[in-house]
């Protein structure tokens, strides 16, 4: 309940960030607090004690959602009720859009990031799957400048990623799913709300049906992934029923269920078999309803 | 260790105090300020027992530094009665049974307003959803949605049909 | 929208009683003003943080407290050996074959659960507090542990109590096994069930606090505490701290829910108090929501084989029971009662049984102790019941509904002596049936389930008949079942010399209302209008003693003690204005507050104004004192049964696990309701905790005893969308053994929802012959139920398991 003491800093720009970065690299450990949704908890309970906080949240330079004919640009401290609500995210990324609104509970989305989510890598995180679907490029900042790092690139593993100790996310950029059809299904836990299973799925359509579709699912590797084999039965085919099942039954394909996620809320075979049923959902909610997302109780 | 001279305004009233960095938000207003309305109910972010308004929003105020609120407007439970009479949502609590011990009972009104303030006419599945990030042990929670959708209710009465014709909702 | 409420303004002292009226006590929890323990500020105040073992089980060879002691800011860091009072938790229900280890206030050489305190430290702040017990050293050797209560008690598993020679802490039985025996060995049909019924955690959202100060002027000890029962607090905690009685003042102010678990006497409350005494400082302590999952008081966790015999006709002729019962660590408060004697003696449920034997081994574990929780027993019991009868039905292949109108207790055969030693007061089982059956339209029900299993969707359909007893009494009884109190309330009604009313009841509420409903009472007994009439709970100094809130007792004992109390201010002011009215005491009327020559009605004289005559004491009659008030000690002639049926109906994805509600229909007999609303609002939180077992609740400890549901992210307490829209109506049979006639609410939903969901669920699962699935139902539990069953694969089973293809045969649904 009470977090260990450390000392606190408010940003007030990306460079004063990476400059308190630097000046506390030798400090202990240094975090970076974002929306503080996954840190402060893991402060209070004595799972993470670090002895300085950067407060990033204010920076003025990484907050908001600009949309141009390409695509969006949206500032890592841009929180989920910004991007739930925005029209240009709805429009050209329907997919993130539909997984904004299912992180956590109204309050978390008031508070957390974007930026927060994606750098910290959760697993089961909502953001994961949705970034890979997106085709988003994650931003980075360092003491040598800007780097893009695209979303297929910038997961490692659970809780860590490509960014570095001195660097920073400070935006992501994502090209403009141009009409595509994006959704996002969710098995949440019923205690955490974290998903147990996250499918998001953008589909490129024309009238003989799809033409090329991407899909990420969070929750199931210890980090996200691409479901390369769903999003090659799918592309070229038709827009009924049976392509969407034999595509979502191909959904675990690439993946060593071994390797999946296992624990209290539920057993790697377990993930498996909602893998499957989850991307159906998230398939048949792109093409159904345009863009939406689904959530199991 | 470092402190910090803050400025909160809580429901209108303004306060300048000193923080600790790790001194969290609820236990500012709590113990430092004397607005226990406000509870604590877990360390996990979950039960938004400590729900209050940060500049409008519904926030869990465990889960934020006081130090990351200065400046801001807060607003908590005592707030929500106004000269005397109590908003809609603190009459749909009443009239509806929605609360047995109250524990929950302010951090749930001020999320139930929060969604009000967006969607002024939701339908229970929104009302359930909303209030999400609020835990109850007491009322198995259909008294609340009955409060909320009460208070929905009054407040469609007395506001303007603009108002009223904005759909909050859409996103299914 | 559900009943109405009703404003208290247009209240009258007629119809009062049975009246929706809101409720008092919530303007001052809607506006932030009540005032929860933690809330609770003192001059010059402390906090105090509790060192908690890390581990499941640990020899504790030292504890290093130099670094927390030299922290600024820290007033005083204590461990056992600092503490100077006897000290010792006492077991406050004692059962002939039990086994009281002593259960010390802070852990000496061995922590038994995770959680065990073994220190505190008293520091200026509560975050400093908190640092310091983070920087106390303890030196521990792990040893191995058990948490499973049947694994406890096996040869050979690590003993919780190194002065015992094994984990049972008692092993008890109730009925008759050899007429059980032979029902058995003459059963044309039988059916039998192995099931869990799991750890709960009872999630109260105020945690457990103390705000305890020490008066050395007058040697009083005053605690603000989270208590369900604060003068049973008062006497046991006086005798933990060698704290005298009357120089002890406990007080519950607004208590944030407690569904038991703030009944027990626990370790910190007397640790905050003997800390406030030791440092001549104000000490308060609030438990962290890690802290009450690790330490408050779990509730339930069963292991039980079950077995019923009928005849070729399905009449029920026997059942036998054997549970392991897990007690934790040590023996909170009133554990031994709760899988004894408020769990055998509901066996019976709702049935005529004429043979029912049931053993429960008490099990010793590492792990927090079990005590009441919401229901207390009384789940664990109908659970296994109406599982049984369930399973008894479908052995018979019989409808459940005419399976359990079939076995039923006949409405003529009131008061019912079961077999299991409790006689049922009154109750009329299958209107209750009926009302419900309607409610869900269950012809139609039946026939859509078969439509949809047709197109591969699994509609199930759940029973549950349930008997709930509250109010354990007399105390005569209670006495001989091993209490070691009485279980009687207390009630004093003062009418000031206004004419306005205090009331103080022993009880304590925390959430039920009684505010409201008490005045309801009062208000009807005395003709005094329910403004007029303030009630006070929760505080020793005010209230001449009492017992407490828990068990549903409160209405039946509580409100009893007040109307008996209410009865004799009437007796007494009937004399007081016959003696003014002049005319004799036999012909005095009484109605709505107003005393009335017979035949006369002129001559009369309102209550109110009898109370402003009583304290002038110019004109009273003789031998009568002056004032107007009368307490009375209410101990009831027996329990109180309410009972009723639920049922749920819910659709299962066999792929996913996922179930949902359709519907959930609640017919209750709590006899009749003071306060309807708040009738219905116990219903609908009992029936929510009651599926939130079912569906999703569940303690879980690994092999080394750590708790591994410890915190709200881990442990689902259910959230509004996992608890359906209920239907609630209700049936009416008073008890024949109260003034009020009344039963009790608080526990009825908890006690019915659970089997009505596993038995709905199971109903669904008839194509896979999916008989039963242990609780918590999680959609994992579900999908492998259906995997492994054993028709998995086969008819009815193939097309809806493995991949889902099945599901989209029909068109693409899903």
């Amino acid at each position: 309940m009470y977090p260990d003491e450390f000392d606190y800093y408010n940003a007030d720009g990306v460079d004063d960030a990476l400059d308190l970065l630097d000046e506390h690299s030798e400090a202990g450990t240094t975090e970076l607090l974002a929306g503080g949704h996954s840190l402060l908890p893991a402060m209070k309970t004595g799972l993470s004690s670090p002895d300085v906080l950067i407060d990033i949240s204010d920076i003025e330079t990484m907050q908001g959602i600009s949309a141009d004919g390409d695509g969006l640009s949206i500032g890592a401290m841009t929180r989920y009720s910004d991007l739930v609500d925005s029209e240009e995210v709805a429009e050209h990324a329907p997919a993130l859009a539909a997984a904004a609104g299912q992180v956590g509970d109204v309050q978390v989305r008031n508070r957390g990031t974007i930026g927060g989510n994606l750098a910290h890598a959760d697993p089961a995180a909502d953001l994961p799957g949705a970034a890979l679907a997106s085709d988003a490029t994650l931003v980075v900042h360092g003491p040598d400048g800007e780097r893009e790092i695209p979303a297929d690139e910038f997961f490692f593993g659970m809780y860590t990623t490509d960014v570095g100790p001195d660097e920073l996310l400070t935006r992501i950029e994502i090209p403009s799913a141009d009409g595509a059809h994006g959704a996002y299904a969710k098995k949440p836990s019923p205690s955490s709300g974290y998903a147990m299973v996250g499918v998001a799925a953008l589909l490129d359509t024309d009238d003989d049906g799809i033409t090329a579709a991407r899909i990420g699912a969070n929750g199931v590797m210890d980090h996200g992934v691409r479901l390369s084999p769903v999003e090659d039965a799918l592309t070229d085919g038709s827009l009924d029923g049976d392509t969407i099942e034999a595509a979502a039954n191909r959904a675990g394909d690439d993946l060593d269920v071994d390797m999946m996620m296992s624990d209290l809320q539920a057993s790697n075979e377990f993930r498996a078999q909602l893998l499957e049923v989850y991307t159906e959902r998230a398939l048949t909610a792109a093409i159904e309803d345009g863009s939406s997302s689904v959530a199991a109780d | 260790m470092t402190e910090h001279d803050i400025e909160l305004s809580v429901n209108g009233t303004t306060h300048e105090l000193t923080v600790e960095s790790r001194t969290l938000l609820v236990h500012a207003l709590r113990d430092e300020l004397g607005y226990t309305g406000t509870n604590v109910g877990c360390e996990s972010s979950t039960c938004g027992a400590c729900t209050v308004h940060l500049d409008g929003d519904a926030v869990k105020s465990c889960t934020l530094l006081a130090v990351q609120a200065d400046g801001a407007e807060i607003g908590t439970v005592e707030g929500l009665a106004e000269d005397g009479s109590y908003a809609p949502i603190q009459e749909g609590f009443q009239k509806e049974h929605g609360l047995q011990c109250g524990y929950c009972t302010p951090g749930m009104m001020l999320a139930a307003d929060d969604l009000l303030e967006r969607n002024p006419d939701p339908d229970e599945d929104e009302i359930r959803e909303a209030i999400e990030g609020n835990l109850c042990r007491c009322t198995g929670y259909q008294n609340i949605v009955n409060a909320v959708e009460f208070a929905a209710n009054e407040m469609g009465e007395t506001a303007s049909p603009e108002m009223t014709a904005a759909d909050g909702g859409g996103d299914d | 929208m559900g009943i109405e409420t009703i404003e208290a303004d247009d209240l009258d002292v007629e119809s009062v009683l049975g009246s929706a009226v809101e409720r008092r006590e919530d303007p001052s929890l809607i506006t932030g003003e009540a005032e929860y323990t933690d809330d609770i500020q003192r001059p010059n105040m402390a906090h105090m943080s509790v060192l908690r073992s890390q581990y499941g089980h640990a020899t504790i060879n030292g504890v290093d407290t130099s670094d927390a002691e030299a922290m600024d800011g820290v007033i005083g860091v204590y461990t056992a050996d600092d503490l100077d009072v006897p000290g010792e938790v006492p077991t406050g229900w004692l059962l002939d074959s039990l086994k009281t280890p002593a259960h010390p206030l802070l852990a000496g050489e061995t922590a038994r659960y995770q959680g065990d305190g073994i220190a505190v430290a008293v520091a200026e702040e509560r975050y400093i507090a908190s640092d310091a017990v983070d920087a106390i050293d303890v030196d521990y050797d792990r040893r191995d542990a058990v948490t499973d209560p049947k694994e406890a008690v096996n040869e050979g598993a690590p003993v919780v109590h190194d002065d015992l020679d094994d984990n049972t802490a008692f092993d008890w039985e109730i009925g008759d096994a050899d007429e059980t025996d032979a029902a058995f060995d003459e059963a044309a049909h039988t059916a039998e069930i192995d099931l869990t019924n799991q750890r709960l955690i009872p999630n109260a959202m105020e945690p457990r606090a103390t705000v305890a100060e020490y008066k050395p002027g007058t040697e009083e000890l005053e605690v603000h505490m989270t208590s369900q029962n604060p003068h049973l607090h008062r006497q046991l905690m006086s005798g933990v701290l060698d704290v005298p009685e009357h120089k002890l003042h406990i007080v519950a102010p607004n208590v944030g829910g407690g569904f038991g678990n703030k009944i027990g006497h626990y370790p910190d409350e007397a640790l905050a108090s003997w800390c406030a005494k030791e440092t001549e400082r104000p000490v308060k302590w609030t438990a962290t929501r890690s802290e009450s999952y690790l330490t408050g008081t779990h509730g339930r966790d069963h292991v039980t084989h079950g077995e019923l015999a009928m005849d070729e006709k399905g009449v029920i002729t026997g059942m036998r029971v054997k549970t392991y019962a897990g007690m934790g660590a040590y023996l909170s408060t009133f554990a031994p009662a709760v899988p004894t004697y408020l769990y055998g003696t509901l066996l019976s449920g709702q049935y005529d049984i004429p043979a029912i034997h049931c053993n429960v081994v008490g099990a010793f574990t590492n792990s927090a102790p079990v005590d009441a929780y919401r229901g207390a027993g009384r789940p664990e019991a109908l659970y296994a019941v109406e599982r049984m009868i369930t399973l008894g039905a479908r052995e018979m292949g019989m409808d459940p509904a005419e399976f359990r109108r079939q076995n039923f207790v006949p409405s003529d055969d009131f008061p019912h002596q079961t077999p299991v030693a409790v006689e049922y007061d009154s109750g009329d089982y299958e209107p209750a049936l009926d009302k419900a059956l309607e409610a869900v339209g269950y012809d139609d029900l039946r026939e859509r389930q078969e439509e949809l299993r047709e197109e591969g969707r699994y509609l199930g359909i759940g029973f549950s008949s349930y008997i709930e007893a509250c109010g354990l009494a007399p105390s005569e009884l209670a006495g001989q079942l091993g209490a070691q109190a009485g279980l009687w309330e207390s009630g004093l009604v003062r009418v000031h010399p206004t004419g306005k009313v205090t009331a103080f009841c022993g009880t304590s509420g925390h959430g039920q209302g009684h505010e409201t409903t008490y005045a309801q009472i009062v208000s009807d007994e005395l003709g005094i209008p329910y403004d007029d009439i303030e009630i006070v709970e929760g505080d020793t100094d005010e209230i001449p003693q009492g017992m407490g809130t828990y068990g549903s007792r409160s209405a039946a004992v509580g409100g009893s003690a007040l109307a008996t109390s209410s009865q004799k201010v009437v007796e007494k002011a009937k004399k007081i204005a016959a003696h003014q009215l002049e005319a004799s005491e036999e012909d005095i009327e009484f109605e709505n507050g107003e005393f009335a020559v017979a035949g006369a009605p002129e001559r009369s004289m309102h209550i109110q104004d009898v109370a402003a005559q009583s304290y002038l004491a110019h004109d009273m009659p003789d031998g009568i004192e002056p004032g107007l008030e009368e307490t009375s000690f209410y101990d009831p002639d027996n329990f109180v049964f309410p009972f009723g049926t639920h049922i749920a109906v819910v659709e299962v994805d066999p792929d996913t696990g996922e179930i949902e509600f359709e519907n959930y229909v609640a017919v209750d007999d709590v006899g009749p309701q003071i306060n309807p609303k708040i009738v219905e609002g116990q219903v609908h939180g009992g029936v929510a905790q009651g599926i939130g077992q079912a569906l999703y609740e569940g303690a879980e400890y690994d092999d080394n005893a750590q708790l591994v549901t410890g915190s709200m992210q881990d442990y689902t307490v259910p959230k509004a969308e996992h608890i359906p829209t209920m239907e609630t109506d209700s049936t009416v049979t008073p008890s024949p053994h109260n003034p009020l006639g009344v039963k009790g609410v608080g526990e009825a939903g908890t006690i019915a929802a659970p089997q009505a969901v596993v038995n709905a669920v199971t109903d669904a699962l008839q194509p896979f012959d999916v008989d039963h699935i242990d609780m918590p139902l999680t959609g994992e539990a579900v999908w492998r139920a259906v995997n492994d069953a054993p028709d998995a694969g086969a008819e009815g089973g193939d097309e809806a398991i493995a991949d889902g293809s099945g599901i989209d045969e029909d068109g693409g649904e899903n």
